[in-house]
């Protein structure tokens, strides 16, 4: 970001207008922290008790589960892609976990955790295989048949019934504390930063860049483009298994209906965090951002007494305001190409 | 001693860069090329120039690896090849640019510069290993600046540029990576007459970073700046080749349209109208 600044005050630039359009891009890019900042500022002069620990603390545990899935999410759109199982494949990870744990308890602590993970793992596989190698159009297909498929499962091997009793590792994830942190907090953090390794210090997140950006492009430099596609599914189906655990660990049992719609939040996050769905462009940090608008609209206007119906309302706004920024982005992006060429 | 001597001629300006012998490609019963022959010469700028379906594009795409020839040979730096695959091109030193160039919009110029090959460390991680960002921004830095090339940066995105800037960020890749050969379509079919001159001063001077550069145009009068020699193709056969200079602007033009058997013959009625839009 601030290296995007110094260019803006750079010598090279030439005319105000340039100057302006630049300026104007830095601020789309910062514009969900911007919204989010707004909201924090709105809530607080609003609501005494919104800007306390307590309240702060509840919030972000809140949040949790939407930002893992959000963060899986943002690998997925990064590749103009878009996965519609997390929310199917959270519920039933945390049913797996479940009875996993009850047939083999006792022993079956780290096991549990191990196949709500290789849950969402193997789902997140079988996207990105029926997606790269089924030859499917658009990852909407795949991702839409293992939304039913996954939840279908869940029902079947449930009896449709929460299964109780859940691994005490994954209860620690999901409800403990370290010192006065929340575990979610803790694991949302480990998990943000490792994807922040992840897209900006590895070959790999390169390539999933390079992959949004031009397909065709990054098969003509070499880049192993198929696989990157299964691998981003992969990432996504992992993290719709840890927010299992946050949401198994949370419950202290297997839901076969958790998540219902939670894929919907999860992609809402990533778009309101400035990510572009035409592939290519967003960063972790900012869908965490986009994820804590939500959450924080939500506490808001519970804490407001208002009508729990509007927050859906406000978030189907904000939506259209982040994707209208993008393609404000876009077309200022054109002005500036335009200019560009008038001036060599 | 003897072989050192043997080979410097050699390296200086012996054996050509490039060397295609008789070369054929058929598309069911369309023959695209028909035994050419050409020669590539070390540091050289040749031009191809043709009509549309004169087989120029079929030609590069056999050297990039898109398409494998029937029958012929190629020879680079001397020994014999079969190129089948885009990925061997670039790996025996062919690099070519498309018209489509291939950037990412999304990535600035060292990412463009570095994609599918990031330098990273340390090497046993393979494709999980770290991206060295400090060596590439300062090798894309050092290369911008040897090549000349006037970008607004090497940490601005593609997509902010001009089609003259991505052009050159496209070349410059090309020629970075390339090392032997560079092979540009068409460079500036789709750019103003002042950026056509930044591009054009790019393949001038790239014999001169030891880069031998095969370059296709339908604009004459850019050829005639930057090209030492110009072969013509026309319906899949070499029908022949000339220095491209104002003395045989009209012989050319007589080969590319194919007028008549004797390409000495002088059209001069079709000439005009090859470069009169050109006010580069």
């Amino acid at each position: 970001m601030s290296a995007f600044i110094d260019r803006i005050t750079g010598s090279q630039v030439g005319g105000a207008t340039e100057r302006s359009i630049r300026l104007s891009l830095s601020f789309i890019r910062l514009g969900p922290v911007i919204i989010l900042l707004l909201l924090v500022l709105a809530m607080t002069l609003l609501s005494p008790v919104f800007l306390t620990g307590a309240n702060i603390s509840n919030v972000v545990v809140q949040t949790s589960v939407l930002a893992v899935l959000a963060i899986g999410q943002l690998f997925v759109i990064l590749v103009a892609g878009i996965d519609l199982s997390v929310g199917s494949v959270l519920g039933l990870s945390t049913v797996t976990g479940a009875i996993v744990y009850t047939a083999t308890s006792g022993a079956g602590g780290l096991l549990a955790l191990l196949v709500i993970l290789l849950t969402g793992v193997v789902f997140g596989f079988i996207n990105g295989f029926l997606y790269v190698k089924g030859k499917m159009p658009h990852p909407f297909i795949p991702t839409l048949a293992s939304l039913y498929a996954a939840r279908g499962l869940a029902l079947v091997i449930s009896d449709g019934r929460p299964i109780p009793g859940m691994s005490p590792i994954v209860v620690f994830l999901g409800s403990g504390y370290i010192g006065p942190i929340p575990m979610p907090v803790v694991v949302v953090a480990v998990l943000a930063a490792l994807a922040i390794i992840v897209t900006r210090r590895l070959k790999w997140g390169r390539w999933v860049y390079a992959v949004g950006g031009d397909k065709e492009a990054a098969r003509r430099t070499g880049i192993p483009v198929d696989r990157v596609l299964i691998s981003v599914f992969v990432i996504s189906g992992l993290m719709a298994g840890f927010a299992g655990v946050l949401t198994a660990g949370r419950t202290d049992a297997g839901f076969p209906t958790a998540g219902e719609l939670s894929e919907l939040t999860a992609i809402a996050a990533v778009i309101i965090g400035g990510a572009s769905f035409f592939g290519g462009r967003g960063t972790v940090i900012n869908v965490i951002v986009g994820a804590l608008i939500i959450g924080v609209i939500q506490n808001g206007l519970n804490l407001l007494n208002v009508n729990v119906y509007y927050q859906l309302v406000a978030t189907g706004v904000i939506v259209v305001v982040a994707v209208e920024l993008d393609v404000l982005r876009r077309r200022l992006e054109q002005r500036f190409r335009t200019l560009q060429a008038r001036e060599a | 001693m003897e072989t050192e001597q043997a080979q410097m001629p050699r390296d200086e300006n012996g054996d050509p860069i490039l060397e295609i012998r008789d070369l054929t490609k058929r598309f069911g019963a369309t023959l695209a090329l028909n035994n050419v022959s050409l020669t590539l010469g070390r540091n050289e700028v040749l031009a191809l120039l043709g009509d549309n379906g004169a087989g120029k594009s079929t030609l590069i795409k056999c050297l990039s690896g898109v398409h494998e020839p029937d029958e012929g040979q190629i020879f680079v730096d001397g020994d014999e090849v079969h190129i089948t695959s885009p990925m061997q091109a670039r790996s025996l030193g062919v690099e070519t640019v498309y018209q489509d160039l291939a950037l990412f919009d999304n990535l600035d110029v060292v990412g463009n510069f570095y994609a599918g090959r990031e330098p990273t460390t340390p090497g046993w991680l393979g494709n999980w290993g770290w991206v060295k960002d400090k060596d590439m921004i300062r090798e894309a830095d050092e290369l911008m600046s040897r090549l000349e090339i006037n970008l607004p940066g090497a940490d601005v995105e593609t997509g902010l540029m001009s089609g003259g800037q991505r052009q050159a960020v496209a070349s410059a890749r090309a020629m970075a990576f390339g090392r032997k050969i560079v092979i540009l379509d068409e460079p500036t079919s789709a750019l103003g007459a002042r950026e056509s001159r930044n591009v054009l001063r790019l393949i001038q001077d790239a014999p001169g970073h030891g880069v031998s550069v095969i370059v296709i145009s339908h604009n004459l009068e850019h050829i005639m700046q930057v090209a030492d020699r110009a072969v013509v193709l026309r319906q899949g056969n070499v029908v022949g080749e000339a220095e491209p200079n104002q003395e045989n602007h009209e012989r050319l033009v007589s080969m590319i349209v194919g007028g008549a058997d004797e390409p000495e013959v002088d059209e001069p009625s079709e000439a005009p109208d090859e470069d009169s839009t050109n006010d580069g």
